[in-house]
C-alpha cells in the first residue's frame, strides 16, 4: 500500500486490516500519535486522513491506501501551527498524552469552522478525552487560535 | 540519549537549555567534568547547570517545578539550567511520586541542594577576592561582591569550588523567603510543552530498542484465578506472532506482583493483539469468583449499621443523642474507582549479560527496581530503571506489576520486550480504590447547633493488598477525613467497620478522602436543610471558631498527619474557614438567580480546599454544571501556574468521580470494559469557567496534586440537591439523574 504521510510517500507491506495507528507507531516510527482505547472512544490517536479527522485506532490501513495522512509530527514543521502556538501560550498540557489527538481534532475543526462557537467546540471535541482535565484551557486555546477572546 | 534544545521558563526570559534524558541505550548520562556538590546538581566549566529531577512527571509539572526551586536557591539563570531525569536509585532519597509530597516533603532538602552549590561557589569567590563570604551574593549565574562591584560566573568558579569540602547539610543556610523570587513567578513555562505539542515528547510506549518485540498478556479476569487451558497453536498461526509464554502465577498477598496469565509475543502490537484473541483460554477463577458488587453493597451497609471499632471518641455521644431536639442520619456509598490514565500501562525491558534495563512511565522507580530484581532473582545493582514521561498516573503507576512483566518476558525471550496493556487490561486489572459505605448521624439542639457527631466508615483497606487478613480500616487509614475532621461538636465518635477485599485495592488520587469528603460534605448540607439554615453558615458552624486542634481535642491517640508533625502542619479550623469564606465570596454565594450552588470543603494532605459548583437547568438533560470555584490553601506555593492547572484538573476529576465513577464486579470480574462504560468527563460535562484561587501563605508547603479533588463530588451533589431537591447519596450520581 502507498500512503502519503506528512508529505512523504511511504510504501507499507502489512496486513491491510492493521489499524493505521499501529502502522504509524510500530512500522513507520511516528510515535506522536497515541494509543488510548483502541475503539474510537478517547481520541488520543486522532490524525487527518485527506483533511478529515479520523481515529487511527479503528481505521484499517487499507482505508488510507493512496491517501494523505497528517499526524501531529506533520501538522507544522516547527510547532508553528496556530493551534500548537495557542496550546503553548495557554499552557494547556498537563501530562500531555492526549494532547496530540486534541490538537489534531482542534486543527480539523478550525480548518472547517474558522470562528467556532463554544457549542461547536464542545461538539467537535466531544470525542477527545483528557483525564488530567485540561478541557477549559483546550476551549480557550481553540478560541485563541481562532482569534476569538479566550473567555466566552 | 536524546538532546533537544528549547527555551526553558520563557516567563523568565527566553534562553537555551539542553535537556538530557537517559532514554536510549546509555544507562545514564555520562558524567561530565565539573562540579557536583550534590546528587541533584552539576555545574560544568562553561557554567551549564544540570539539575536532576528525581521525581516522575505525570502532568503535575514537577519537571518544571523542582529545577526552578533549586535554581532559585542557587541563584542560577534558569535559561542555563538543563534538566536530567533521574533513574531509580536510593541515592536520590524518596522518589515515590505519590501522596502530593514532592514539594510538601522535600521543599527544604531541594533548596539545600541548590544552597550547597551556592555556598561553595560563594566560598570560592570570597577566597579568591580575599573577602568575607557573607559580603558576596549569588545571583544571575554569578557570584557578586557588591562593595567592589566584582563578579565571577559560576563556570569560572567551578574548579576552585570543587576543591573545597562540601559543607554538612545542617550547616547550610537557606535564602530568606523574600529572595526566592522565581518560584513565585505567576507564569512559568512548561519544560516539556514544546515537545508535547509537536508529538516528540517521549512517553513509555515511544521507546524503541533494536530487535524489540511486543507482548500483550491475557491475564486472569479474577484476582487469584488461573489458566485452566488454552490454544497456543491458533495464536502461533497468526502472522507475526513469535512466542507464547506462560506467566508466573501470582500468589497472595498480591503486592506489586505480575498478574499471571499467558503472554503473546509478536513483531507488532497488532499481531500480538490478534494472537491474544486467538488463545481461547478457559479460566479457573478461584475463590474470588464469588465477588459480586450488589452483594458487597448489602454486606457493607450491614457493616455500618452495627458498631465498629471506636477510633475517635470525644465527650459522650449517647447522652447527647438522648437529649437531641433533632437527629439527622444518612448513609453514603461510593464504589471502587478506576485510575484510567490516558496512557495505558506499558514497560520496556532488556535483559542481557546478567543486567536488566527498563524504560517505563513509573511513579516509583525504586519500587520497580526492587520488583525487577526479585523477578530476575538478582540484586538491585544489576537493574537500571529509566523513567519516561507518564501519560497520567494517579497512583496506578506507583505499582510495578506491569514492569515486572516486561522484565520477566525479556529474560524468557532473550530480546528486548515492550509489554503493552490495552485499555481493557487497564480497567480489568486495576488496583481499585477502596469500595466504601458510611453512616453519619448528628444530634441537633433546639437552635440547630450540632451537639454530637457519629461517623461509621467501612472500606476495603489498601493494607489487604499486602496482608490478606486486613479487613478493617486502621487508625492510620482513618486520618483521611475521619479522625482529622475539624468539628466544633463537643461529642464525637468515629468507628471503623469491617469490609473484606476480594480484589486488588490500591491508592487512587486523594484515596479515602474521596469517599469521606463525599459523605461528610453531603451530610453537612443535609444538616443545613434539616435546621433550615444556609449551607455556608452551617459549614462554618459545624467547623466552629478558628483554632488548632490537639490530639485530645480530636479524641485520638495518634494522627499520622500525612507523615507531617502536627506543630508544623496543625489541624487548623481557621484555615478551613478561610477557604470557605474566600470561595463563597468569589462565587457570589448569596446570588442564586438562574443557578443553584453547592459548597463543600475538606482538609487533606495537610492542605485546605473549598469548592463551589454551579448547576443550571438544561434542555437536553437534568442539569448542566456551568461554573466552578475552587480555593486552596497549600501553604507556600512553588510554580503557581501549575498549581492553578492542578486545581482545574481536580475539579474535572472530581466531576468524573461524582457523575460517572465506579467499577463493579460480577463473579469476581470487572464489568466495565472501555471508556463506553468506564466513563469519565468529556468536554461538555465540565464547566465552561473554572475559577481557581491560591491562598497567599508563608506556611510550610503542603500537598497540591490531591487535595483539590475530594470536595468536588459533595459540592456537585449539593448543587444537584439545590436545583432538583433530590438528595443523591450514592456515586455514580449520573445513574440517579
Amino acid at each position: 500500500m502507498k500512503l502519503r504521510v506528512n508529505g512523504v510517500d511511504r510504501d507499507v507491506d502489512v496486513d491491510p486490516d492493521m489499524p493505521l495507528l499501529w502502522v504509524l507507531r510500530d512500522i513507520l516510527g511516528l510515535t506522536g500519535t497515541k494509543y488510548g482505547c483502541g475503539e474510537a472512544l478517547c481520541g488520543s490517536c486522532t490524525v487527518h486522513l485527506d483533511d478529515q479527522a479520523v481515529r487511527a485506532c479503528v481505521t484499517p490501513v487499507r482505508r488510507a491506501d493512496g491517501k494523505a495522512v497528517t499526524t501531529i509530527e506533520g501538522l507544522s514543521k516547527d510547532g508553528s501551527h496556530p493551534v500548537q502556538k495557542a496550546w503553548l501560550a495557554l499552557r494547556v498540557p498537563q501530562c500531555g498524552y492526549c494532547q496530540a489527538g486534541q490538537i489534531m481534532s482542534a486543527a480539523a475543526l478550525l480548518a472547517k469552522r474558522p470562528k467556532p462557537s463554544d457549542d461547536e467546540i464542545d461538539a467537535s471535541m466531544a470525542g477527545n478525552l483528557c483525564r488530567c482535565g485540561t478541557y477549559t484551557r483546550i476551549r480557550a486555546a481553540i478560541r485563541k487560535a481562532a482569534g476569538l477572546p479566550e473567555e466566552p | 540519549m536524546r538532546i533537544t534544545r528549547r527555551s526553558f521558563l520563557a516567563g523568565l526570559g527566553a534562553g537555551l537549555v539542553i535537556s538530557v534524558r537517559p532514554l536510549r541505550a546509555q544507562p545514564a548520562a555520562p558524567v561530565a567534568a565539573g562540579f557536583s556538590p550534590h546528587v541533584l546538581v552539576h555545574i560544568a566549566a562553561d557554567g551549564t547547570t544540570t539539575v536532576v529531577c528525581h521525581r516522575s512527571e505525570m502532568g503535575q509539572g514537577v519537571r518544571s517545578t523542582i529545577p526552578i526551586l533549586i535554581a532559585d536557591e542557587l541563584g542560577a539563570d534558569p535559561a542555563r539550567v538543563a534538566v536530567q531525569q533521574a533513574q531509580g536509585d536510593k541515592k536520590y532519597g524518596d522518589q515515590n511520586t505519590d501522596g502530593s509530597s514532592s514539594i510538601r516533603k522535600q521543599f527544604d532538602q531541594l533548596r539545600r541542594a541548590g544552597a550547597t552549590a551556592r555556598t561553595l561557589l560563594v566560598a570560592a569567590a570570597a577566597k579568591r577576592w580575599k573577602v568575607k563570604p557573607e559580603t558576596c551574593v549569588a545571583k544571575n549565574h554569578q557570584v557578586v561582591h557588591p562593595p567592589t562591584k566584582r563578579a565571577l560566573g559560576f563556570g569560572e568558579l567551578v574548579t576552585a569550588a570543587s576543591k573545597l569540602p562540601v559543607p554538612k547539610p545542617e550547616s547550610i543556610v537557606l535564602r530568606p523567603a523574600s529572595e526566592l523570587k522565581r518560584i513565585a513567578e505567576p507564569n512559568l513555562a512548561l519544560l516539556d510543552g514544546p515537545e508535547i505539542v509537536t508529538g516528540t515528547a517521549t512517553f513509555g510506549a515511544d521507546i524503541k530498542l533494536p530487535d524489540m518485540l511486543i507482548a500483550v498478556i491475557a491475564r486472569p479476569p479474577v484476582v487469584g484465578g488461573k489458566v485452566a487451558r488454552y490454544d497456543a497453536k491458533r495464536a502461533l498461526a497468526i502472522p507475526g506472532v513469535k512466542k507464547i509464554i506462560e506467566m508466573p502465577q501470582a500468589k497472595p498477598p498480591w503486592m506489586f506482583q505480575p498478574w499471571g496469565g499467558i503472554a503473546v509475543v509478536a513483531d507488532t502490537t497488532w499481531a500480538a493483539l490478534r494472537g491474544r484473541a486467538a488463545l481461547d483460554i478457559t479460566w479457573d477463577h478461584g475463590s474470588n469468583g464469588t465477588y459480586n458488587s450488589p452483594a458487597m453493597r448489602d454486606e457493607m451497609l450491614a457493616s455500618v449499621r452495627a458498631p465498629g471499632t471506636k477510633l475517635r471518641d470525644v465527650g459522650n455521644i449517647d447522652e447527647a443523642f438522648g437529649k437531641a431536639a433533632k437527629t439527622v442520619e444518612a448513609e453514603y456509598l461510593v464504589p471502587h474507582l478506576l485510575h484510567l490514565p490516558m496512557e495505558p500501562l506499558v514497560a520496556i525491558a532488556r535483559v542481557a549479560n546478567g543486567k536488566a534495563e527498563v524504560w517505563a512511565p513509573t511513579q516509583h522507580p525504586q519500587a520497580a527496581r526492587k520488583e525487577v530484581a526479585r523477578i530476575l532473582d538478582t540484586t538491585e545493582d544489576n537493574v537500571a530503571i529509566n523513567v519516561t514521561l507518564l501519560g497520567g498516573g494517579f497512583g496506578r503507576k506507583s505499582k510495578s506489576d506491569f514492569i515486572g512483566e516486561a522484565a520477566y518476558l525479556a529474560k524468557q525471550v532473550g530480546v528486548p520486550i515492550r509489554v503493552q496493556w490495552t485499555r481493557e487490561d487497564d480497567i480489568r486489572h486495576d488496583y481499585y480504590n477502596a469500595v466504601s459505605a458510611q453512616r453519619l448521624r448528628a444530634a441537633l439542639d433546639p437552635t440547630g447547633k450540632v451537639t454530637a457527631w457519629h461517623h461509621r466508615t467501612a472500606f476495603t483497606p489498601i493494607a489487604s493488598t499486602f496482608d490478606p487478613t486486613a479487613d478493617t480500616p486502621s487508625l492510620n487509614e482513618l486520618q483521611q477525613g475521619v479522625t482529622d475532621l475539624v468539628l466544633a461538636a463537643p461529642n464525637v465518635r468515629a468507628e471503623a467497620c469491617k469490609a473484606t477485599a476480594r480484589t486488588r485495592i490500591g491508592w487512587y488520587r486523594s484515596v479515602y478522602n474521596i469517599f469521606h469528603a463525599f459523605a461528610v460534605g453531603s451530610f453537612i448540607d443535609e444538616i443545613a436543610h434539616a435546621r433550615g439554615k444556609d449551607p455556608r453558615d452551617t459549614w462554618l458552624d459545624v467547623i466552629g471558631p478558628a483554632k488548632q486542634f490537639s490530639l485530645a481535642d480530636l479524641g485520638i491517640a495518634k494522627l499520622s498527619n500525612y507523615g507531617e508533625p502536627l506543630d508544623k502542619h496543625p489541624v487548623d479550623a481557621g484555615r478551613l474557614r478561610n477557604v470557605i469564606e474566600r470561595v463563597t465570596a468569589a462565587a457570589r454565594w448569596s446570588d442564586r438567580k438562574g443557578r443553584a450552588l453547592g459548597l463543600a470543603a475538606h482538609r487533606s494532605f495537610v492542605s485546605y480546599t473549598a469548592v463551589v459548583i454551579s448547576v443550571v437547568p438544561d434542555a437536553k438533560r437534568t442539569m448542566r454544571i456551568d461554573e466552578a470555584w475552587i480555593a486552596m490553601d497549600a501553604g507556600t506555593v512553588v510554580n503557581q501556574e501549575r498549581v492553578h492547572a492542578q486545581l482545574e484538573g481536580s475539579v474535572v476529576m472530581g466531576i468524573s468521580n461524582a457523575l460517572y465513577g465506579g467499577a463493579t464486579m460480577t463473579r469476581g470480574a470487572t464489568d466495565q470494559t472501555n471508556f463506553r462504560d468506564a466513563k469519565i468527563a468529556r468536554i461538555g460535562d465540565v464547566p465552561r469557567r473554572i475559577h481557581t484561587q491560591i491562598v497567599p501563605s508563608q506556611a510550610p508547603p503542603s500537598g497540591v496534586g490531591e487535595p483539590g479533588v475530594p470536595p468536588v463530588a459533595p459540592a456537585v451533589a449539593n448543587a444537584i440537591f439545590a436545583l432538583t431537591g433530590k438528595r443523591l447519596r450514592e456515586i455514580p450520581l449520573a445513574r440517579s439523574l
